[in-house]
């Protein structure tokens, strides 16, 4: 699996931090266009296709893992 | 609005044919029957009757298509065209191009070159009306006469025989039989011969509409090829100029999927938007048509002795002019090795190849038009903001500006293929297995300046031995020699380095061009194997 899930960062929160603050006084609509560039920005810089499904595929796991768990919840 | 001036260059009249009084048991035995008088069809006959086949070729009007159809011609299509003896005056009638600008707004996000290197004897692109193109092919056709052109020879009924495929043709004096061991159907998207053989034609329709607009004026544009995202004059959609001969200009308009084609095509609702994006309305209208695109292909181009070339087989969206070069390149895929099964040199096996190679050329043609369909028309808010995040990117990065979509421009396929023989050598660069020839500035002995597509042509465009400064004269099949004493001068060294050749490097090409395999070090061994390997008979 070439996509990094350790920690890679000396301190997360430090960039967990840097990506809320970005988002600080964003309209939702703002909030939006500033993650589709900043996924771009950074998917150009890993700039390796392997990794950037897997992380996709990881990502979305979370989308759908949610979707599923309401649809039972309904049931 | 019609093209009157033309249309009388291209409208030919129908004569009755011998094979036409037959009785219908007794119906005409021809080796190939080819249907569309298409570019695709015209070049497909022409290849074959260069090699010295008879070809019927039948069409089921008696004019070239009027109208504003393709109109990029590629690099590879001119060289084909080249060795279809029409290449020279395809160029020469063409406007010819390799630079295009992209604009978002009112400035220049930034411009390509798509062949920034010398040492061509083609250059990337030349655009030229369709019907010039058939024209000229006409012309060829007529000097050939190993075709039979019939005009107003409409195929009605295709049924299976033991031997090939008989054809019912309507004619304005009736019907007529003509018994062929294969029909080569390139008639077009609406392909009635599919049709005829229950093949299904699926795939993707896009719902955007597009406006197409030919109009005829004096304009300081340059021949580049100009795309704009939401330009000033046509707020939140995209913008195409494009310029041809006879100083007509195709605009391509994007429109809203909900917009009335026949309320839209009125030139007197047209002309303000043209007008808006040229800045003054000192223009003629040639051509307007609306238009919905879809992207599809059949699964099998070849069924039982009835083969499908060009958009009889796979349609694209226009944005990348994979149309009508790929048709060509199917055709040129074709006739050889019809020719060779024909002949009986080659199984039938062969021609699977050309189903596989050309239906993987297709889905690469139709997975990067649909790309950039989806740049120009998002399907989704979130695919409009992630259009606008590289748009907005592209004016300060790099890698935001080659993710700008505005049409991926047709190059050859790289073809994965049972007829190459893998490397065994270790290559830097250079044509792989697969891969088309790349052209090269070559001099005769005298010093006379040519070209390697030049060079192909001479020795007769059929399998080819490309040898580097060889030690032994090669067997079997003709050959190129560049270097040593009595070679081609390579005299920048470009044909070297564009095959990473040193003496003794030796490319095995076959009749279209490609590249079948290739050696450092070859042996007589060697390259017997893979001229088996490329003809289907190992």
């Amino acid at each position: 699996m070439p996509l990094s899930t350790s920690s890679n960062f000396a301190k997360p929160d430090d960039a967990f931090r840097a990506v809320v603050e970005a988002h600080r006084g964003l309209s939702d609509e703002q909030s939006a266009d500033l993650d589709a560039a900043l996924v771009l920005i950074l998917a150009n810089h890993i700039g390796d296709i392997e990794v950037l499904r897997e992380a996709i595929a990881l990502a979305k796991r979370r989308v759908l893992d949610a979707q599923q768990q309401q649809q039972q919840q309904q049931q | 609005m019609s093209q009157a001036s033309t249309q009388a260059k291209t409208q030919f009249g129908y004569r009755r044919h011998p094979d036409q009084d037959r009785a219908g048991s007794q119906a005409a035995e021809h080796a190939v029957v080819v249907v569309g008088a298409g570019p695709v069809g015209l070049s497909l006959a022409i290849d074959l009757a260069q090699r010295g086949r008879r070809v019927v070729l039948l069409d089921d009007v008696d004019r070239i298509g009027e109208g504003s159809r393709a109109i990029c011609f590629s690099k590879r299509s001119l060289e084909y065209w080249d060795r279809l003896g029409v290449g020279q005056r395809m160029v020469d009638k063409g406007v010819v191009w390799s630079v295009g600008k992209i604009f978002h707004g009112n400035s220049e996000l930034y411009q390509f070159n798509l062949l920034p290197e010398a040492g061509h004897k083609r250059p990337a692109f030349i655009n030229l009306q369709q019907f010039y193109a058939e024209a000229y092919l006409v012309d060829r056709v007529q000097q050939l006469p190993e075709i039979s052109l019939r005009w107003c020879n409409k195929v009605v009924g295709l049924e299976p025989r033991n031997d090939g495929v008989a054809v019912q043709v309507a004619t304005p004096d009736g019907p007529y039989r003509l018994h062929a061991q294969y029909v080569v159907a390139c008639d077009g998207a609406r392909s009635s011969l599919r049709q005829m053989v229950g093949a299904e034609f699926s795939g993707q329709v896009f719902e955007d509409q597009f406006l197409i607009a030919d109009v005829k004026m004096t304009a300081e544009f340059p021949t580049e090829r100009w795309f704009w995202f939401d330009p000033p004059f046509h707020a939140g959609r995209s913008a195409l100029l494009h310029k041809q001969p006879d100083d007509v200009w195709r605009i391509d308009l994007q429109l809203s999927r909900f917009a009335d084609p026949a309320v839209e095509k009125q030139p007197d609702n047209v002309r303000p938007r043209i007008a808006r994006m040229l800045g003054h309305d000192k223009f003629e209208f040639e051509w307007i048509s609306l238009y919905k695109f879809q992207c599809r292909r059949m699964e099998r181009f070849i069924h039982g002795h009835v083969v499908f070339a060009g958009d009889a087989a796979h349609q694209v969206s226009p944005f990348g002019a994979r149309g009508a070069n790929s048709g060509l390149e199917d055709a040129e895929n074709l006739a050889w090795k019809l020719d060779r099964v024909l002949c009986g040199t080659s199984p039938e096996a062969l021609l699977q190849s050309y189903h596989i190679e050309r239906s993987a050329a297709a889905d690469e043609n139709i997975r990067e038009s649909t790309r950039s369909t989806d740049f120009m028309a998002p399907n989704s808010h979130q695919e409009a903001r992630l259009r606008k995040a590289v748009l907005s990117l592209a004016g300060d990065t790099e890698f935001g500006k080659r993710m700008v979509n505005g049409g991926r421009l047709s190059v050859p396929s790289i073809y994965q293929t049972p007829l190459s023989t893998a490397d065994t050598d270790d290559w830097s660069c250079g044509p792989p297995p697969g891969a088309s020839m790349a052209d090269a500035p070559l001099a005769f002995r005298d010093g006379q300046e040519t070209f390697l597509t030049d060079a192909f042509i001479s020795v007769g465009a059929d399998f080819t031995l490309l040898g580097f400064a060889p030690e032994e004269e090669p067997e079997a099949v003709s050959a190129i020699r560049i270097g040593g004493e009595y070679g081609y001068l390579d005299p920048q060294a470009l044909a070297a380095s564009r095959y990473d050749a040193a003496a003794g490097t030796t490319y095995l090409l076959r009749p279209d061009g490609y590249v079948a395999a290739r050696f450092k070090h070859p042996t007589p061994a060697l390259i017997d194997a893979a001229l088996a390997r490329a003809t289907a008979l190992a």
